[in-house]
């Protein structure tokens, strides 16, 4: 079962993956210009596009424990999910400047507002990962040096489940079970790593 | 004594809720008196209110006894029960007792009122509501002289309220007023809008409206109104006294912690609707100001 699921998979080419990714975000959209997504589309698709943002980072952050645990095997398409979770990211990014605050008093809500520093850190810290996700930077930097740098992701993950715990108002689970997602992706690695060496990623 | 505040629309201008539809633009906004002399920083002189559309005042909203979704009230709310309903007026007034609703509106005059709507989270819409000015009930029921707060509170019905299933705040939903700000002609208590009567997920079948505070100060689905002596606690500031104060009056100069409040996204605009500044009180700086003399606004937020 599990191997043919992974013969399947060996089948897809993980540029696929970039092909179906901007759908969705085109999607939602054309919902919002045609009127489709309520009466305030721009925040629909802020939040929206947040919440896609945080489901590929948990994607990208569960190959590893799959196969280690599960056995399937999707180390192919990490890239391309760390990739995709970057342009996901900068959709919302542009859509809260944009549609949302419009330029208004921006530096002032990143310096002064938390849950926007925290979100605007991790995406900053998103930009030398996507920079290096390529194979001439794999080789240029070396893996050991690669793998260290790639690391930041997990900063970066728990910034993102941060950034949603610090924006809702009232006690919400929603928030927390994204958070206590990633913290328990976060743990299965911690566990695994003194336990023994890593095994070098492709 | 209804009528102590008007629309800068006549009598006249009342229209049934068809022709509603039909002819929008409305004015309104600035009190009977002074429209020339004072005009609020930032306010045209006579600003053209057009209304949002009933359905758009019915799908968006925050109800969070219903869900903490904007849609969730709408799609939930219609399990309340509103016939029959039950106010419990109480603490220091000369008629304390279990008000039937219906026998409150019988001894109240509706008016129409198109308000400025300005939430919290910083979007805003114009709301025609009906309804009767607080004053009056509080007046029916005669306020003592003790008397210096009013406190409301929300119905809380697990089996009706979806929402209540989740501790988002500390339920039941209770708000509060200054006796001076309860008692002013514009704070109203909701029962209508456009005509028709106030949907469930507005806050039937009647919910405070205090146009010149941010939304979550105008209570909805009350079930009890309480003259008390002492400031009363208000479930926001339970939660967190940082972010919401007391008063929560619509202030452009004070920013929520954790967002601006300078500016707020008008609901209805579509995609790219424009942000628009901001009122101080909302617009109504001219009809309340004097409320809060004296008073750093920064302090009593």
């Amino acid at each position: 079962m599990l191997d043919r699921a992974n013969t399947l998979l060996r089948r897809i080419p993980a540029w696929g993956l970039y092909l179906v990714a901007p759908v969705p975000v085109i999607w939602i959209y054309l919902l919002g210009l045609t009127g489709e997504l309520g009466v305030d589309p721009a925040k629909r698709i802020e939040h929206q596009l947040g919440l896609w943002s945080l489901w590929l980072l948990i994607a990208g952050l569960a190959v590893t424990p799959l196969r280690r645990f599960a056995g399937l095997n999707l180390l192919r398409f990490r890239r391309a999910i760390g990739v995709i979770t970057f342009f996901y990211i900068l959709a919302h990014l542009l859509t809260w400047l944009v549609l949302d605050v419009q330029f208004q008093g921006v530096w002032a809500d990143i310096v002064k507002r938390w849950y926007i520093t925290v979100g605007m850190a991790g995406f900053v810290l998103m930009i030398p990962l996507v920079a290096t996700s390529n194979d001439w930077s794999l080789r240029k930097l070396g893996s050991v040096t690669w793998r260290k740098l790639h690391r930041l992701v997990y900063p970066i993950a728990i910034l993102g489940a941060l950034h949603f715990l610090l924006l809702t108002k009232g006690f919400q689970w929603e928030p927390l079970l994204y958070a206590l997602v990633i913290a328990g992706l976060l743990l299965s690695r911690t566990r695994r790593r003194h336990s023994r060496p890593n095994r070098v990623a492709a | 004594m209804a009528y102590r505040w008007k629309n800068t629309l006549t009598a006249e201008d009342a229209t049934p809720y068809s022709a509603f539809l039909n002819r929008r633009q409305m004015m309104a906004g600035m009190a009977a008196g002074g429209i020339a002399g004072a005009i609020p920083k930032g306010a045209t002189a006579q600003e053209v209110l057009e209304p949002n559309t009933w359905e758009e005042i019915t799908n968006y909203c925050n109800f969070y006894e219903f869900g903490t979704g904007k849609e969730d009230p709408a799609r939930y709310a219609d399990a309340l029960t509103i016939d029959p309903w039950t106010v419990r007026i109480d603490g220091l007034v000369d008629k304390p007792g279990d008000y039937n609703f219906a026998d409150i509106m019988s001894q109240m005059t509706i008016e129409e009122r198109i308000y400025r709507f300005r939430c919290v989270e910083a979007w805003s819409m114009v709301i025609p509501w009906n309804g009767f000015e607080l004053a009056d009930l509080l007046e029916w029921v005669g306020v003592q002289s003790s008397a210096r707060y009013v406190a409301f509170e929300t119905a809380m019905r697990p089996d009706e309220m979806p929402g209540l299933s989740s501790p988002v705040i500390d339920w039941p939903y209770v708000e509060g007023l200054r006796l001076d700000e309860a008692m002013h002609p514009l704070t109203i208590m909701a029962t209508g809008i456009y005509g028709r009567d106030i949907a469930k997920q507005n806050g039937a079948p009647m919910r405070l409206a205090v146009p010149w505070k941010y939304g979550f100060k105008s209570i909805k689905s009350i079930v009890r109104i309480s003259l008390v002596e002492d400031e009363p606690p208000t479930a926001w500031n339970k939660y967190s006294a940082r972010e919401y104060g007391f008063y929560s009056n619509v202030n452009p100069e004070v920013d929520h912690p954790r967002w601006s409040q300078a500016t707020e996204r008008r609901i209805g605009g579509g995609l790219f609707a424009k942000r628009q500044p901001t009122l101080m009180f909302n617009g109504y700086e001219e009809d309340v100001a004097s409320l809060y003399q004296g008073m750093d606004l920064r302090e009593f937020f």
